[in-house]
């Protein structure tokens, strides 16, 4: 046996070890939550590290899933050991390869971190509805239940496929595995060169395609052959049960890890039996084992390959003595008799019993049900239910658990109070949010406990949905025993709560046990803070007899110049009084993993965070506790009474975290949600507010288009209107020549804004006496008065100027643009987005009349993910009518809601046609049906139309009529939006986009160009600029960024514009118009701004101008329209490069980490890049000469 | 004709030195250098500050919106190491020391007391000849004496003498009431040279944009004035060695530095300006003057028009002030003239 080689990692690292050991080829694409394997390939590549074969593979970065299965294909048939990695939709993309794959018998591997697949919506979260739906290709299918399981099972899988020439998916559930970190033993190169045969990787090679041994694989067959051919492979897949069991023995025997195909556990007299797959199956064994202990005659039986499913192995796993059997599957297949393994093991069970030597005497009862749809917890609770379920003598079948069913009553109800967890394990909950580092420390000190001690631990971390002032939650088990919990914490001995302001808006001590010690970070000492507390809380701490200690850690973290990273601080606290580790140990452990951690960013680092270290100490004081509850603070959480009945009743229980508790009958059965619900959650979490100066304020509106959260409003109205304003509502004499009289008002929404200070930088505005000063300065939230809240209702209620009604405004400008309501406002998105403001723009511009597809990706998260989302609708009840389908395919989507509208109006204008002169006047007939829509006023006009027509059919009863009314608003334009980032429009939707402008048909399409997956954490993409570095390239991208713009230029007749608004703010809204108004395809690249690029997002507009003045993001219109007068379409609408390159990328991290990291390569990288741009703007400058100007120059000739 | 002059206890060809300047950030420069003959090179500085800042900078930058939302833990791969400053530092002092004959001199901007030690240390360790240490504090606390600024830069140039056995110049500022006595104590403090004088970046004001701006200016030989009137001033009352700083664009300059009584005269700005074949060029120059009053060597002539060596004194005091007024005349129209 080798010597143990211990480390704390999660699933996606464990599987990604060995595939990255076993592989010479590697074809990735990033998904949740299976892009971290992907990562992990890449930058063990990038830092040169070697497979079994003492080799670097070779990683490339595909532009979808479908593109990656279909290199993979072409390696494998090449003679390469090939593998991948995905999830979910991917996986879904990877199909029609891996019938061919399995067709060839051809070896190989995918790494399956499993995801739901997206149906009434998206879901990123975990369960078998992926690999379910692809189970009918011909691939072995194995489960990791386990951080541990899912590096052993990467190995099993891969010898596996070697030996049976059958190609593996190997499976472990995502998040709660591909996540989990968890303490493994780590294969050791040697065992995986034992396991990996030679042999028969010497023939997967000689079958590879070689011209010194030609042949043809791929052929197109008749109906004569096909089907034979098909059951040639029948041998291969009857060898693979015992093929499998035969690499685990072996497997066995060089780890002494033991692993069966269906293994069983529990009681050898077992009558009732759950048979499960995935990680659930943990729980099961747990719970099992509990009950077991105390003399309940229960048992499990885990599924580990799926497929082939072996029936003769499955038979022999179970016991004699059962008399009932729960199957339990991690997927929906709504309308079948059943789930998967449930069919299979019927199917298997009712063989076996008509076979001539039956196991069972009589065939057990057996039913079948549903658990933890997307990462739904799974717990012993609802394992207990499931068993006394089978119990009874008619036990529900076809049933779910972990959900109340009020509809269809599949579901078992359960105790959820039940807690079998053993008491030698120390369990820790810690609230806190993204941007405290609390997530990252915890990772740290189950790294320190679980690398350093003998103990096990565990670490599962749930996240928010919102990208800004996003709440973490981490859960940690700690424990002498091997830690199988597969689950949330309910009862923890430790909880910290790292943001004193969660004690008011969440139930932070819900999860304390009886006795547990609280650590609360507060500004309130150990006197004051009881007073502080909220009166449950005080209620909470008294009635469970909880410890509580305090420390200022913000204060702290301060004096040790850490800012708002408290990470280290909360860290030293959790190691003081949670006992987990003797004191000193404790603190040596954190210093050493400081030095790990943060060793390599600097010695100023690791020393500040030292410093924190030492002072933690002094500063964390045991809160002596009062006998009683006093506090009158109030738990907040409540919704405004005015919000809709739909948001109080279910929104709300969302936001407040209680979801879970949502029956069926409370959720639309179809996935549609109302508009514009981020209104009624107030989230308030600014640190500084801006606050406006009316009096040095020249109303330009610049700070209101930048607002990526719409909380900046701008209004003019009549004085009169001002009359009953709060006292403190301010507003001044309105800068507008055509509105003498007016009063204009700035509000900003306080429980709205991020605090990202955009607004403030965009501000051209300064204080002549001051010069520190703008129109708008960001001031502490401790100094707003509640009044701004007043002032913000108020401000809701003045009615909007129809700037759109006066046509001596033609809002081309941002000072008119202003004024138009916003129809996306207070997004999840990260504070200070680059996307998002964009979208409010286009919105104020289009949004009563839009139709949004969006591709998946940051703006569908921000933009759809519940509990509340961005897209309004004004008082009128219009607003954008937006969806999401799929990442790949939004072009077409978009497409498809034109056709419809398009239709309607045709079928709207038909109807006209034939009742012009009977029921409609023949002049609003024909006003209606040739209407001119191309200018605002156009679509006014058409609005007062459809007014007047749905006024004329009310009341008439024919049939005609009744469908005319139907279709009347289908007669006003609607404006088609196809939304998403560059990594649908330049990679994986880029063959739809393309064919959708060469549609020719009228659809707009922005992208908001971040040059890189962001949603994804970072990944590049075909629009990464030269030398940026990201993950997929980890060395720096190699090749200049794709021009997605002159490449559609080039069909003549699609509208482009590349627009920056932080370079040009009346150039991009006039783009938008123009692409608007064009009856055709229109395609805008906008410059997004991104986390992702390392930047101070404050100065993220900044970023844009630069991005523009250095020539790498030059702003153009080319507008076909102009090809009519004889004029160059193509217009450049930024002028020749002023600033060198360097001035532009130098100030991201992106492309600077690189001259940290390479600096010969970043040199070589920024000279190619430079060379790039000049010679990007020569070409784009030739191509916009003027006509005139080429022929005048042709006269002199 | 003996051009060389001894700096720092270092044999130099002659005492033409390439001050801190962009010009050393590069290999190929610090060979023309050489090869223009330069007869020391003074290394761009090494700031602490700096290196405090980028690590700050990928701190902040590789932790900025991680651990926050499922999809995107982090936004960058992790690398194995980051180049905060030091290690390419030091790394390009050894390269340098490699790659040419002549003595490279270190040079260093601290912030704390122990960066101070610790990097005069590696710079050291990395091989370089000498080290001069660039300090400069802007006072802007009107509660802070200027003894105690006095005490915070001898503390500094104390303590990193202690540490190291290279030779320590001080490059410092001409804002102290007592310029000899503060470059007597820093000489007693441990300094080999005093590098005279450090010139300040002095901010700008853009008007349009009502901003503060960096405004980098490059010096002329009118700013030689004043560190050779202090050069002469101190000659032979300071035991260190000189070196003057400021100014220095033709032969004639290095020659009127020697008067003085400067080991070295260091520029930066003539060859930024004009070339680093400029060096060659005031080489011939001074050779050419050396020729015409028939001078052997440097030290033949050094210091001879120090304030110990002339006629007159208080030509360095203040009395030449006064006599510059005086002379000056006003014509029937109004107009100045002198």
């Amino acid at each position: 046996m080798n010597q143990q080689i211990i480390k704390t990692m999660d699933g996606n690292e464990a599987a990604a070890h060995v595939a990255f050991k076993t592989n010479e080829v590697i074809a990735i694409y990033p998904i949740t939550p299976a892009s971290p394997m992907g990562e992990w390939a890449d930058m063990w590549s990038v830092k040169r590290q070697k497979n079994i074969w003492d080799d670097i593979p070779k990683i490339i970065e595909m532009q979808s899933e479908g593109g990656a299965a279909g290199t993979v294909h072409g390696a494998l048939q090449g003679g390469t050991l090939t593998t991948t990695f995905t999830a979910s939709q991917g996986l879904l993309l990877m199909l029609p390869n891996m019938y061919k794959i399995a067709g060839e018998l051809t070896p190989t591997v995918f790494h399956i971190a499993a995801r739901s697949i997206a149906t009434q919506a998206l879901s990123i979260f975990g369960d078998h509805t992926d690999v379910m739906g692809v189970r009918s290709a011909g691939w072995g299918m194995l489960f990791a239940n386990s951080v541990q399981e899912a590096m052993d099972f990467s190995l099993i899988s891969q010898a596996s496929t070697l030996a049976s020439r059958v190609p593996f998916l190997h499976i472990f559930d995502g998040f709660r595995t591909s996540h989990e970190i968890s303490k493994i033993n780590v294969i050791p190169d040697d065992v995986i060169k034992k396991m990996i045969d030679e042999e028969h990787v010497k023939a997967h090679k000689n079958r590879g395609m070689d011209p010194n041994n030609p042949f043809v694989r791929g052929t197109a067959q008749n109906p004569d052959v096909f089907f034979q051919s098909r059951e040639t492979v029948n041998p291969f897949y009857q060898a693979t049960p015992e093929i499998v069991d035969s690499v685990m023995r072996q497997f066995e025997a060089l780890t002494g890890r033991s692993y069966q195909l269906f293994e069983y556990v529990g009681a050898p007299d077992a009558e009732k039996v759950i048979i499960i797959m995935g990680s659930g199956a943990e729980t099961v064994e747990e719970t099992v084992k509990h009950f077991v202990e105390k003399g309940e005659k229960i048992g499990v039986l885990k599924v580990r390959l799926f497929r082939p499913f072996s029936m003769e192995h499955l038979i022999k796993a179970l016991p004699d003595s059962i008399k009932a059997i729960s199957i339990l599957d991690r997927t929906k297949e709504p309308g079948s008799m059943g789930e998967p393994l449930y069919q299979d093991v019927i199917s298997a069970l009712i063989e076996d019993q008509s076979s001539s030597n039956p196991k069972f005497k009589t065939l057990p009862k057996i039913v079948g049900g549903r658990y933890g749809l997307s990462s739904k917890e799974f717990t012993p609770a609802m394992v207990k239910a499931i068993f006394d379920e089978l119990g009874k003598p008619s036990p529900k079948n076809h049933y779910t658990i972990g959900i109340n069913d009020d509809v269809t009553h599949t579901s078992i109800p359960f105790d959820s109070e039940l807690d079998i967890e053993s008491e030698g394990t120390t369990r820790a909950v810690f609230w806190g949010l993204g941007s405290d580092g609390t997530v990252g420390a915890n990772k740290n000190s189950i790294k320190i406990i679980g690398e350093e001690t003998d103990l096990h631990a565990q670490g599962y971390f749930v996240y928010d949905s919102k990208k800004s002032g996003a709440r973490t939650i981490s859960h940690l088990r700690f424990g002498d025993k091997p830690i199988k919990s597969p689950y949330l914490i309910k009862n923890a001995n430790f909880v910290g709560v790292h943001q004193f302001g969660f004690l008011q808006r969440y139930d932070t001590l819900a999860l304390a046990a009886e006795g547990a010690t609280v650590l609360i970070n507060s500004p309130f000492g150990p006197k004051k803070v009881w007073s502080n507390l909220p009166k449950m809380v005080q209620n909470q701490i008294l009635d469970k007899n909880l410890k509580l200690y305090v420390i200022d850690a913000y204060k702290v973290a301060q004096e040790a110049k850490l800012g708002i990273r408290i990470n280290t601080v909360m860290q030293t606290c959790f190691f003081a009084i949670s006992n987990v580790l003797p004191k000193e140990q404790a603190i040596e452990k954190i210093k050493e993993y400081i030095q790990k951690t943060y060793g390599k960013r600097g010695k100023t680092i690791v020393d500040m965070n030292f410093r924190a270290v030492d002072i933690s100490l002094e500063h964390l004081y045991e809160v002596a506790l009062p006998k009683k509850a006093t506090s009158k603070i109030a738990m907040n959480g409540k919704l405004p009474e005015e919000s809709p009945e739909f948001v109080q009743q279910v929104i709300s229980e969302i936001i407040n975290g209680n979801g879970d508790d949502l029956p069926v009958s409370a959720l639309p059965c179809d996935g549609t949600y109302p508009s514009g619900t981020t209104m009624w959650e107030k989230r308030d979490i600014a640190m500084e507010i801006p606050v406006w100066d009316s009096d040095i304020c020249i109303q330009c509106g610049k700070c209101v288009i930048v607002c990526p959260h719409s909380v900046i409003r701008a209004k003019v109205a009549e004085p009169e209107v001002f009359a009953d304003a709060p006292d403190s509502f301010k507003h001044t004499n309105a800068r507008w020549r055509e509105l003498p009289g007016h009063e204009y008002t700035l509000q900003v929404s306080v429980a709205d804004c991020t605090g990202c200070t955009l607004c403030v930088e965009a501000c051209p505005v300064k204080d002549k006496s001051n010069v520190s000063r703008k129109a708008l300065n960001m001031v502490s939230k401790t100094e707003i008065p509640e009044s701004e809240s007043a002032n913000w209702d108020f401000f809701l209620d003045i009615p909007s100027f129809k700037i759109k009604e006066h046509p001596e405004f033609d809002f081309n400008k941002t000072k008119e643009t202003q004024l138009l309501d916003p129809y996306f406002e207070f997004s999840g998105a990260c504070a200070g987005c680059g996307e998002t403001p964009y979208l409010s723009l286009l919105t104020r511009l289009f949004g009563d009349r839009m139709i949004v597809a969006n591709a998946t990706g940051c703006s569908s998260i921000y933009g759809g993910n519940l509990p509340t989302t961005p897209w309004s609708k004004d008082a009128n009840g219009c607003g954008p009518a937006w969806n999401n389908s799929l990442f790949e395919d939004n072009a077409e989507f978009g497409l498809g809601m034109r056709l419809a509208a398009d239709k309607k109006m045709e079928t709207a204008s038909n109807l006209l046609f034939k009742m012009k002169g009977e029921e409609i006047p023949e002049s609003l007939a024909d006003d209606l049906r040739n209407a001119d829509q191309t200018t605002e006023e156009g679509i006014l006009a058409q609005q007062h139309r459809v007014k007047e027509l749905l006024k004329r059919l009310s009341g008439k009863n024919s049939t005609r009529s009744r469908r005319l009314e139907e279709y009347a608003n289908s007669l006003i334009k609607k404006s088609v939006w196809i939304i998403g980032g560059d990594g649908w429009a330049y990679d994986i939707g880029f063959g739809g986009l393309d064919h959708v402008l060469a549609s020719g048909k009228n659809v707009n399409v922005l992208v908001m160009d971040t040059e890189v997956y962001s949603n994804t954490g970072g990944q590049a993409s075909k629009a990464t600029g030269m030398g940026a570095i990201a993950k997929f390239a980890a060395g720096g991208k190699a090749t200049p960024k794709k021009d997605l713009g002159k490449i559609m230029m080039n069909y003549g007749y699609v509208y482009v514009a590349q627009v920056a608004m932080g370079a040009n703010e009346n150039q991009l809204i006039k783009a938008l118009k123009e692409a608007e108004a064009y009856d055709g395809p229109s395609l805008v690249i906008a410059y997004s701004h991104c986390i992702a690029h390392g930047i101070d997002m404050s100065k993220g507009m900044n970023q844009q101008k630069l991005a523009t003045d250095s020539g790498h993001w030059p702003l153009y219109r080319f507008d076909p329209r102009r090809n009519l007068e004889a004029k160059n379409p193509l217009q450049l609408d930024s002028k020749a490069p002023k600033i060198p390159l360097k001035d532009y990328i130098y100030n991201e991290q992106r492309y600077k980490l690189l001259t940290q990291t390479s600096p010969r390569k970043a040199k070589e990288y920024l000279n190619q890049a430079q060379e790039w741009v000049n010679g990007h703007w020569k070409s784009l400058s030739e191509l916009a000469v003027e006509y005139e100007k080429i022929t005048e120059t042709k006269g002199e000739e | 004709m003996d051009l060389s002059t001894k700096y720092l206890g270092l044999d130099l060809e002659n005492p033409l030195v390439p001050s801190a300047s962009p010009l050393s950030k590069n290999l190929d420069s610090i060979k023309l250098l050489e090869d223009a003959g330069a007869g020391a090179i003074v290394m761009h500085s090494l700031f602490e500050e700096q290196i405090n800042a980028t690590s700050m900078e990928i701190d902040h930058f590789l932790s900025s919106g991680t651990e926050s939302f499922g999809e995107a833990l982090d936004y960058f791969p992790e690398m194995d190491s980051y180049d905060v400053g030091p290690d390419s530092y030091l790394e390009h002092i050894q390269q340098a020391k490699e790659s040419t004959d002549v003595p490279i001199i270190g040079s260093l901007n601290g912030v704390s007391s122990g960066g101070w030690i610790e990097y005069a240390k590696l710079i050291e360790e990395a091989g370089a000849d000498a080290l001069e240490l660039n300090i400069y504090y802007i006072p802007t606390d009107p509660d802070k004496t200027g003894s105690e600024i006095e005490a915070m830069y001898l503390d500094v140039i104390r303590r990193v003498c202690q540490s190291v056995t290279i030779p320590i110049a001080v490059k410092f500022g001409p804002f102290f009431s007592s310029i000899p006595n503060m470059a007597k104590k820093m000489s007693q403090m441990g300094a080999k040279g005093l590098v005279i004088f450090n010139r300040f970046y002095q901010p700008d004001f853009d008007i349009r944009e009502m901003e503060v701006v960096p405004n980098l200016v490059l010096s002329n030989s009118d700013e030689l004035r004043l560190p050779l009137r202090w050069t002469a001033i101190l000659y032979k009352k300071v035991q260190a060695d000189i070196a003057i700083t400021t100014g220095i664009h033709v032969g004639t300059d290095v020659i009127k530095g020697i008067l003085a009584g400067a080991n070295v005269t260091m520029l930066a700005s003539e060859l930024l300006l004009n070339g680093i074949h400029r060096l060659t060029e005031i080489k011939s120059e001074m050779t050419r003057w050396m020729e015409d009053y028939e001078c052997d060597s440097l030290d033949q002539v050094r210091g001879s028009m120090s304030q110990i060596n002339v006629i007159e004194p208080a030509a360095f005091e203040r009395a030449n002030y006064m006599k510059v007024l005086q002379s000056i005349k006003q014509d029937p129209t109004g107009k100045l003239w002198w």
